[in-house]
């Protein structure tokens, strides 16, 4: 709810001099979260030798496009994306299923151990993620799941139980009666599950997949780690590849940054709402 | 037998637990807390990851925390640490006034909050040329009349600074959209009283503000003692940990992936796992007390 308190209430020379410098303060905090990206943007429209001679703020003379293709083709983003794509979709659709799946018979049904299988749940964000995969590593090669693209959506269901934590919260706002009714009136548990439940977390599960996807496209050490081969390139590592060999073309890494950050840009200007309503919701856990 | 819809209730309720839990019962098993325990396991071992492993008793933790090389890294979280208090000064600053009608909300609340969202790789690059010898930063300076040529992720006395600062951008905006909802869950009649009262601002702001939101100031103050013995992803991608810059999640996946030394990687496992339970510990039972 927004407050009614406005800084027009007090009308003094004061509040007016110190509206002026919230405002002055509000400018140039955005001036300075824009600019680094504003530098990259206008960076990327440059030729290489206009680059090197040019300073920073300069515009360049012509804006030419030949970055993007540069960085498009030679970074193979167009198979960084692919594989981004299928590992989101991947880890998504499992996220919702069992994270729905598990929370439904958490939250819904009495059995021994309840509590405890909770708790197991809850307990596994307290292991620091980094550091664990000195041993997971181990695991995942036994597992014979090094460089496939399935340990990127294992690991993003097994080890990210957001989902859990979600839909749980969720379950507590939805009343028992609906789905019990339809357990009076004959229908299974599978069946109440599915056509009951499954449709009544909707609104959590707009918000998994937001914080998911997020999440997961700008994800670097698990694809880093288990996915090294350059088939299997997410647009984390294909970008991060950029330092590399086009070290001296920052023309060409500028290209490449734009094209990562554009999706992301997008994606947040079509869901500002859901994207700060879900974060608060995620962060809830902790 | 019995066809499954003729079980009772409870014995149904059951069955299905039974199959809905046991997926995501195993990967949690596998994937999160096998790991663990077999950190625990390595963290006694001396072992590259190949050859056979040896059994060294407490010889890694000894190791990691007396070796010079191996805590040194503990002071660079100090950086993160101190940064982390400006950041979240900033936030509440930011949100206390963004919670007042001002115009343009939405847009400087987009602004400072969309670094939070970008991909971790482009925000790394991003830097790297902000603080290039003739990059964002020091062209910036020249234009103020400050002839800089400062290095400033090469000079090992500047570049925690520089990369810390690379933090705050990336992460203020999410606090600040944190303690945001918070503020404006604050109900508006408290306001009006108080402004009925004849309260200037900055009184609202101590005595209303601070005070309905300090639950959540503190959790994020302790979860910044966490966070900042966590630093990983941007000094890794920025400098690989060079310079100086090497923090303790650094150097632990270094010595397994680089060095091959899964035993005292385990052991500098341990002891981050170790913190982070303490003094999560620590909170719940603070917040808990209240």
């Amino acid at each position: 709810m927004q407050t009614v308190f406005t800084f027009a209430n007090a009308q003094s020379k004061r509040s007016v001099l110190s509206l002026t410098l919230v405002y002055l303060l509000l400018i140039t905090a955005s001036a300075l979260t824009i600019l680094p990206l504003l530098v990259i943007f206008i960076g990327s429209f440059k030729t290489g030798a206009e680059f090197n001679t040019t300073g920073a703020f300069d515009l360049p003379a012509v804006w030419i496009f030949d970055n993007y293709r540069t960085a498009f083709l030679r970074g193979k983003m167009a198979l960084g994306f692919f594989n981004t794509f299928i590992l989101i979709a991947g880890a998504c659709a499992g996220s919702i299923l069992t994270g729905t799946m598990a929370s439904y018979a958490l939250h819904r049904f009495e059995f021994r151990g309840r509590a405890f299988i909770k708790n197991i749940f809850l307990w596994i964000v307290l292991i620091p993620s980094t550091t664990a995969q000195v041993s997971r590593f181990q695991i995942v090669n036994a597992l014979g799941l090094y460089n496939t693209r399935a340990v990127g959506i294992i690991l993003a269901m097994g080890t990210d139980i957001m989902a859990i934590y979600i839909y749980l919260q969720f379950l507590e706002s939805i009343s028992r009666s609906l789905d019990e009714s339809a357990i009076l009136d004959g229908a299974g548990y599978f069946r109440v599950y599915w056509q009951i439940v499954m449709p009544l977390l909707k609104p959590a599960t707009v918000t998994v997949l937001i914080i998911k996807a997020i999440g997961m496209y700008n994800d670097f050490y698990t694809p880093f780690l288990y996915m090294p081969k350059q088939s299997l390139q997410v647009i984390s590592t294909a970008l991060f590849k950029f330092k590399g060999p086009y070290g001296s073309h920052w023309e060409i890494i500028c290209a490449g940054i734009m094209i990562a950050v554009l999706p992301t840009l997008v994606l947040f200007l079509a869901l500002q709402k859901q994207i700060y309503s879900g974060l608060v919701q995620g962060a809830v856990k902790q | 037998m019995k066809r499954f819809s003729q079980l009772t209730y409870a014995r149904q309720q059951r069955v299905v637990a039974a199959v809905f839990l046991a997926v995501p019962l195993a990967l949690v098993a596998i994937f999160g807390y096998l790991p663990f325990f077999s950190m625990i396991e390595y963290s006694f071992l001396r072992w590259d990851g190949l050859s056979s492993k040896e059994f060294i008793g407490l010889a890694n933790y000894v190791d990691a925390l007396t070796r010079v090389e191996n805590f040194r890294v503990f002071f660079v979280s100090l950086y993160y640490f101190g940064a982390s208090f400006i950041q979240l000064g900033l936030a509440l600053f930011f949100a206390t006034v963004l919670s007042f009608k001002v115009k343009g909300h939405s847009f400087f609340k987009g602004v400072l909050f969309f670094p939070n969202l970008i991909n971790g790789v482009a925000i790394g690059l991003v830097f790297l040329y902000f603080y290039k010898d003739t990059g964002t930063l020091n062209t910036f300076l020249k234009l103020l009349g400050i002839d800089s040529d400062v290095l400033w992720l090469t000079n090992p006395s500047l570049v925690n600074y520089s990369i810390a600062a690379t933090s705050v951008w990336r992460y203020m905006g999410y606090n600040m959209v944190m303690f945001l909802g918070a503020i404006q869950s604050i109900p508006s009649d408290i306001y009006e009283a108080a402004e009925i009262d004849g309260a200037n601002k900055w009184q609202i702001f101590w005595r209303i503000i601070f005070l309905s939101i300090l639950p959540i100031i503190e959790l994020m103050v302790i979860l910044s003692i966490t966070g900042s013995l966590s630093v990983f992803e941007t000094p890794y991608i920025m400098t690989g940990g060079g310079n100086g810059s090497e923090t303790f999640v650094i150097r632990t996946v270094n010595t397994a992936f680089s060095f091959n030394k899964f035993g005292l990687a385990s052991a500098m496992a341990m002891i981050l796992t170790a913190i982070v339970l303490t003094v999560t510990f620590v909170q719940k039972k603070i917040f808990k007390e209240r």
